[in-house]
């Protein structure tokens, strides 16, 4: 009987979306993803481009690992030639991380925090395409929410894991933009013949203006703020526009916190001091 | 906040004062405590689209299972009930709230007839059903061939190899110095122990809950364990915890449940015929019967795959308004539950510090030993590396064992899902606990279960049947772990 090795499937999309926004899914069992999107070309034309090639959703194929897993690929996601353009900073945040721990890149001088939390990271000017840098032994994969860095560097447990992996920047990256998509095709590769399927599921395409549900916290906590210089106050005094910002920044902070104190816990378990059971509830 | 008050203080050096004031009165570091405790306890946060059930289990078949065998210790549980007639939960009359309070302290005294009571489950009948999960998009074929394990457990998780788990757990090296090793009578102090006790006690007085965890990896000097395992739990033994506690056991006096006998039972079968826990019977007591009305354990639910059991009271089915979890924090205990307590004993001694580091080390690790779930230091993931491991490095005695009827996880099971506790001499295992904090994983115990049958390989090898095998493994009590761990991973050809 054939193995089903790979499979693919076409999504088309009833107008053109001017900007898509995000794409959101939920994967089955797929091990690889290739996203490809038909635009318009040249003299009216519409044609086929590869807006993502073999993006790492099961590191290996083999295990459950990522089988299961909720995925989103944002349209900012940096692409190779995001780096003429003057790329001032990449988004990565880990797929899974037990302790936090830092990445170093190589190459390009900057650290990337493996904490839970994304992290805009300056990069220089003058970075090169790939970036090359040690991976602490416990990620199994780097997954960017907004912005990918790099590609699956543990694939499979027979093979020892390299302490220096080379993330070749362009291989997650949207390589083309998301505007004027007419149509999407969804290409699945699953390498493993253990599985008897393999698929995505609840597809969901978001263009621009619409948004996936997000989660509820500030922007402003997902931005790294860099080391402060101390303000000097010889002589001068701060601008008082920014001293406000700073003090209505606090003052939000603590209205926060008092309002979610209406949550914390009473530590009673009966009702009316009434706590008779008889049999416990199957549903 | 009074330093606030001072009139040198300014409103445009105000952020940095604040700072300043947090650093100087220790609360910075607090704070910081607080948020890598958040940090080890709390998985990473998943996609926004992903619902509560993801976060608690990604796969759907896991989540199902899990499901199933929660079904079935309702039903022993409410059959229980039927049978001896006895309600799940009552108010305790006022001469019994009044005689329970008298006695609090000697509950161990005590000897009622518990001879209708059974426990829930034990360890075995998990296993069987564990040993019955099976993945339905995975090639389940009755042939074998490469895609079914050798081993009981035949979901394919993801479990490290040798060389992974050296660089997880590369402290324990042989180059690297350990408690329960370098401290032997025949090694001389200032070779490593001194310096190692010093920097213990650094690590104490700098109340930095990150630093204790990565020193405890080396193992815990023993007078200074309880300190450095309150720091990484982040337990202080505040007044309001105090307090909560006080609350705790007025809940005990005032409603009498029906897994109070049930812990009583497991209490009197495991640690009371224990040679080194049968003095800590009355703390045990003190600590479970609190536990057991806890609601705020029911918070690791969030990140359990395990759902809390629900009832109605005053029979009222189905009306939401008379809902309510049962026992209140959710959690049936198993035989052997006690032992997660037990080792604490020697640790702790005062009632309300004890408690709150069980509750900790429960909704941190050991809830894990007991539900079905894909996770890393999950039973089910414990169970696949210690097969693994045994089957990858000694491929001869695994088959062996097969082929007389003795697979290995039969007899490992039950270690790994007590966390040793009970099976190791008390000093051997609080050195593997220190290791367990340390590493934030539970993914020792089957190591050290491997490590185990590599020690006692040879004398294994001679057996012919299961009863043989367990016989061979019945006594760990004589057991150096951190020997055995080192030579089993850094030591053993690969």
């Amino acid at each position: 009987m054939p193995v089903r090795i790979w499979g693919d499937a076409v999504v088309g999309l009833r107008s053109p979306v001017p900007q898509v926004q995000e794409i959101v899914f939920r994967n089955f069992y797929t091990a690889f993803l290739s996203v490809r999107v038909q635009r318009p070309g040249p003299g009216g034309s519409r044609r086929w481009m590869t807006c993502l090639r073999d993006l790492c959703l099961m590191p290996c194929p083999h295990t459950e690992e990522g089988s299961q897993d909720y995925f989103c690929l944002h349209r900012h996601q940096v692409s190779m030639s995001g780096w003429d353009r003057g790329v001032t900073s990449l988004w990565c945040s880990p797929l899974s991380a037990h302790t936090p721990g830092w990445l170093p890149l190589q190459g390009s001088g900057a650290h990337v925090p493996l904490t839970p939390m994304a992290a805009r990271v300056p990069v220089p000017h003058s970075a090169p395409p790939a970036l090359t840098g040690r991976c602490l032994p416990w990620t199994s994969s780097i997954w960017g929410g907004l912005g990918v860095l790099g590609g699956c560097p543990k694939s499979c447990p027979q093979s020892v894991p390299a302490p220096v992996v080379t993330l070749p920047v362009p291989s997650l990256q949207m390589l083309c933009d998301l505007d004027q998509v007419t149509a999407m095709r969804f290409i699945l590769r699953q390498p493993s013949p253990v599985w008897l399927h393999f698929t995505i599921e609840d597809l969901q395409i978001f263009p621009l203006g619409q948004k996936s549900p997000q989660k509820d916290f500030p922007s402003w906590l997902s931005q790294l703020t860099p080391p402060e210089q101390p303000a000097s106050l010889h002589g001068e005094l701060p601008d008082p526009e920014k001293v406000s910002t700073e003090v209505q920044q606090m003052w939000v902070l603590t209205e926060v916190i008092r309002a979610r104190q209406a949550a914390a816990r009473i530590g009673r378990f009966d009702v009316d001091g009434c706590y008779d059971v008889n049999l416990l509830s199957y549903t | 906040m009074v330093s606030l008050h001072k009139p040198e203080i300014k409103l445009e050096s105000l952020k940095e004062d604040i700072k300043d004031f947090l650093k100087t009165s220790g609360w910075e570091k607090k704070l910081q405590n607080a948020v890598y405790s958040e940090l080890n306890v709390f998985p990473s946060p998943c996609h926004p689209a992903a619902p509560p059930e993801h976060i608690k289990e990604p796969l759907a078949y896991m989540r199902k299972a899990q499901g199933s065998w929660e079904k079935r210790i309702l039903k022993s549980l409410n059959s229980m009930c039927t049978e001896l007639n006895i309600p799940l939960a009552q108010k305790r009359p006022a001469n019994e709230q009044k005689e329970l309070l008298n006695k609090w302290n000697e509950m161990g005294t005590d000897e009622p007839d518990l001879s209708l009571f059974r426990p829930v489950y034990a360890p075995k009948d998990f296993l069987e059903v564990l040993m019955n999960l099976r993945n339905p998009n995975y090639e389940n074929g009755e042939q074998p061939s490469f895609r079914n394990h050798l081993g009981l457990i035949q979901v394919p998780l993801k479990v490290k190899d040798i060389p992974e788990l050296k660089e997880d757990f590369n402290e324990l090296g042989l180059n690297i110095g350990q408690l329960g090793i370098d401290d032997s009578a025949q090694v001389p102090p200032e070779f490593f122990e001194n310096e190692h006790v010093r920097v213990g006690q650094k690590v104490l007085a700098e109340q930095d809950s990150a630093a204790a965890q990565q020193y405890v990896r080396q193992g815990c000097p023993t007078a200074l364990r309880a300190d450095l395992w309150a720091l990484i739990l982040n337990i202080s033994n505040q007044p309001e915890d105090i307090l909560y506690y006080e609350q705790l056991k007025s809940n005990v006096i005032q409603h009498d449940l029906l897994v109070d006998s049930l812990i009583y039972k497991d209490v009197k079968l495991t640690a009371s015929n224990d040679d080194y826990y049968f003095v800590f019977e009355d703390y045990l007591y003190q600590v479970l019967l609190c536990f057991s009305r806890d609601t705020s354990v029911l918070e690791h639910f969030t990140y359990s795959s395990a759902t809390p059991p629900k009832s109605y009271i005053q029979g009222k089915l189905g009306m939401e308004e008379y809902a309510v979890f049962y026992p209140p924090n959710g959690v049936i205990p198993f035989h052997g539950f006690s032992m997660y307590v037990a080792p604490l004993c020697f640790l702790y001694h005062e009632p309300s510090k004890l408690y709150q580091i069980f509750r900790e080390m429960y909704v941190r690790f050991f809830f894990r030993l007991h539900s079905i779930s894909s996770h890393p230091s999950g039973i089910v993931s414990l169970c696949l590396l210690f097969e693994t491991l045994l089957q990858t490095h000694l491929p001869q005695l695994f088959y062996h064992l097969r082929e007389i009827g003795a697979q290995p996880l039969r007899i490992s099971f039950k270690w790994m899902v007590r966390a040793f506790s009970g099976y190791l001499a008390t000093d051997q295992l609080l050195l593997l606990w220190d290791r367990i904090l340390g590493y934030n994983s539970l993914e020792i115990l089957a190591v050290l279960a491997a490590a185990v049958f590599a020690f006692r390989a040879v004398n294994l090898m001679e057996v012919t049947s299961l009863a043989a095998a367990e016989a061979v493994l019945a006594d760990l009590s004589t057991l150096k772990v951190m020997p055995l761990l080192q030579i089993f991973l850094f030591a053993t050809v690969t």
